[in-house]
């Protein structure tokens, strides 16, 4: 360490420049996608089938009027179905991004792995065995579902000799997906629920009621805390596993706690829009270009990405075609299957 | 004190040992070099004792204390590793790839410290890395991000460095520049290197200790003088080898070699 006092200052001051730098980025693009979505949710508030206008809105959440029916069709319908559209980005997204950064798997995403297939079919179980079952255990049913569709994508994908590749995955996502969704819908024929089913293949927040808010907030609050305490982690793990090890990560207490908050999240944004792909695919390869590798910031950048995208698709969704509501799922595939090529033909890359 | 002692491991699936029984000692403050053919568990001894992989039985000691039994956290600040396969995520430049190495000693959401800072300079400046730092890391030459691990394990300010073939897939020039590094840590800061190297030549020059391997076993350890003979090369590389005295180190180098079927026997010049 032979520095000079001056020449060590010098370099010093340049890189406490440098370093407060990233922060900066970060948090100028947190605070522009917050106001961003803010401004998203109220247009998405006061836009639909039916036009209220912007001062009724103000006006539903601080002098709320039972009489009124915009304030009824505000109170009940809208503000739900937005904020579970943002609840719901926020989830799938940030399961994304740790999904990727544990795995180095580009390619990763709860939909093209099988958790959100998982979670949909232990939905359908759930709605034909225990119909009427409250909402704070169906959400649980999700979460294991998730578990299980996880668990036999992995299962399928390392029965391959040459051992797991992000491709491979993907594919024994896809089949094992096909599969679950093929026996979800043998439920619901079989029961005669279809109709109930319907929406959660299709994807959508129409249905989203305060009740489900209740219960699945808490649960994302927790799992994205946990997310953000886990992040340095994350970070030092999409380095490879065995320089992680060499640093001194402890790997099974990370890897445990990272499965964890992915099922719960993934399990509890299916529960509420059902099995939306590619929001957790796009979403953190966006926030690695905007903030850099960092997941200490990739994964509230995430967060916030992830609910304006699934704000916006929720949005567009009623106004493309109205008073029909396209499912939010299609939307967001059709920005999510290109991309999915591009990262493909990419070779997978890393991340 | 020796700096690492393996003890008796056992390493691989239960009916298909790679290593069986194995025991053998790396010495403080000096290179070892660990040599073999493919496949004769010499990236598994390496992986057994930087923890990747778990032996069945036996055990590693760090400086006397099983490596199993200490935090990991703690190892971390006595030993680096840069493992064979190290790829950098992309869109990281050196200077964070290089911070990293500071993981093993910060708290939970600390940030860097002044000490941190010192050892990152110190490390981007020993490896030469100053004015790449602001690079990505996965868009420098081979050479050079070999030396970006290299100058993240320096970072973690450990004494002992752990290599998997620090020098594959690079050119002679950019090997031996790799290999002077190391030599230059050694001697000038007393580090204990531990490495696998595929070139022997390499392995005779810069090493103080050499273990030669062959089907999981230790075939022969020692200075590179008693490791470095006909017989030994024959046992371990199936190779009759020609060797000749070393310009630069005056250690045993091979000049040239034969498949042993095919030859008239070992030659010394």
């Amino acid at each position: 360490m032979e520095w000079s006092k001056e020449q060590m200052d010098e370099k010093e001051q340049l890189q406490k420049v440098k370093d407060t730098a990233r922060p900066t980025v970060g948090i100028l693009i947190l605070t522009t996608g917050t106001v961003l979505l803010m401004f998203s949710l109220a247009l998405s508030i006061s836009l639909g089938a039916a036009d209220i206008d912007f001062n009724t809105v103000w006006g539903t959440i601080f002098h709320f009027n039972p009489n009124s029916v915009d304030h009824q069709i505000i109170w009940e319908l809208r503000i739900p179905r937005v904020i579970g559209a943002a609840i719901v980005g926020s989830c799938f997204a940030v399961s994304g991004a740790l999904m990727q950064g544990m795995t180095r798997n580009p390619l990763a995403d709860s939909g093209l792995l099988g958790l959100n297939a998982g979670a949909a079919f232990m939905l359908a179980l759930c709605f034909a065995f225990f119909p009427g079952l409250s909402y704070s255990y169906v959400i649980v049913f999700s979460f294991l579902g998730a578990a299980l569709g996880a668990g036999i994508v992995y299962g399928v994908g390392s029965l391959s000799e040459n051992g797991l590749t992000p491709i491979r995955l993907v594919l024994a996502g896809a089949a094992v997906s096909a599969l679950l969704g093929a026996l979800s819908e043998g439920i619901a024929l079989y029961f005669e629920i279809g109709q109930d089913l319907a929406f959660w293949y299709a994807g959508g927040v129409s249905g989203t009621t305060w009740g489900q808010l209740k219960v699945v907030t808490p649960w994302l609050c927790i799992a994205l805390l946990g997310a953000i305490a886990l992040s340095r982690s994350i970070t030092i793990l999409s380095l490879g596993e065995e320089v992680a090890i060499g640093l001194g990560e402890r790997m099974g207490r990370v890897k445990l706690l990272s499965a964890v908050i992915i099922l719960v999240l993934a399990g509890a944004a299916v529960s509420v829009v059902g099995a939306v792909s590619f929001v957790g695919l796009i979403v953190p390869h966006l926030a690695r270009r905007l903030v850099g590798h960092d997941y200490r910031w990739i994964i509230p950048a995430s967060a916030m990405l992830g609910a304006l995208l699934v704000v916006l698709a929720d949005l567009t969704a009623r106004i493309i075609n109205p008073p029909y509501e396209t499912p939010i799922g299609a939307l967001i595939a059709l920005l999510g299957v290109p991309f999915f090529l591009y990262l493909a033909r990419k070779g997978g890359g890393n991340v | 004190m020796d700096a690492l002692e393996v003890n008796k491991i056992s390493v691989g699936y239960s009916n298909d040992l790679i290593i069986k029984d194995l025991s053998v000692s790396m010495p403080k403050h000096k290179i070892t070099t660990i040599v073999g053919p493919n496949g004769c568990g010499k990236s598994t001894l390496l992986k057994t004792i930087v923890r990747v992989l778990q032996a069945k039985e036996g055990a590693v000691f760090l400086e006397g204390k099983a490596i199993h039994t200490l935090d990991t956290k703690e190892v971390a600040k006595r030993m680096a590793v840069l493992p064979q396969t190290a790829q950098a995520p992309s869109g990281l430049t050196v200077f964070e790839l290089v911070s990293y190495g500071r993981f093993p000693h910060r708290k939970r959401m600390g940030r860097l410290s002044k000490h941190d800072y010192e050892y990152i300079h110190w490390a981007l400046d020993v490896t030469g890395l100053n004015d790449l730092r602001d690079q990505p890391a996965n868009a420098l030459s081979g050479g050079q991000r070999q030396r970006v691990w290299i100058a993240m394990a320096l970072a973690q300010g450990t004494d002992i460095l752990v290599l998997d073939e620090p020098t594959t897939y690079l050119d002679l020039a950019h090997q031996l520049d790799i290999l002077l590094l190391l030599q230059r840590l050694n001697k000038e800061e007393g580090r204990t290197i531990i490495m696998v190297l595929h070139d022997l030549n390499h392995a005779s020059r810069f090493s103080d200790y050499m273990i030669a391997m062959r089907d999981g076993a230790i075939v022969t350890e020692g200075i590179p003088n008693e490791v470095m003979t006909c017989d030994y090369l024959r046992r371990v590389f199936q190779i009759d080898a020609e060797l000749i005295s070393c310009p630069h180190s005056a250690n045993p180098v091979c000049l040239s070699y034969q498949l042993c079927e095919h030859s008239a026997g070992c030659k010394v010049r």
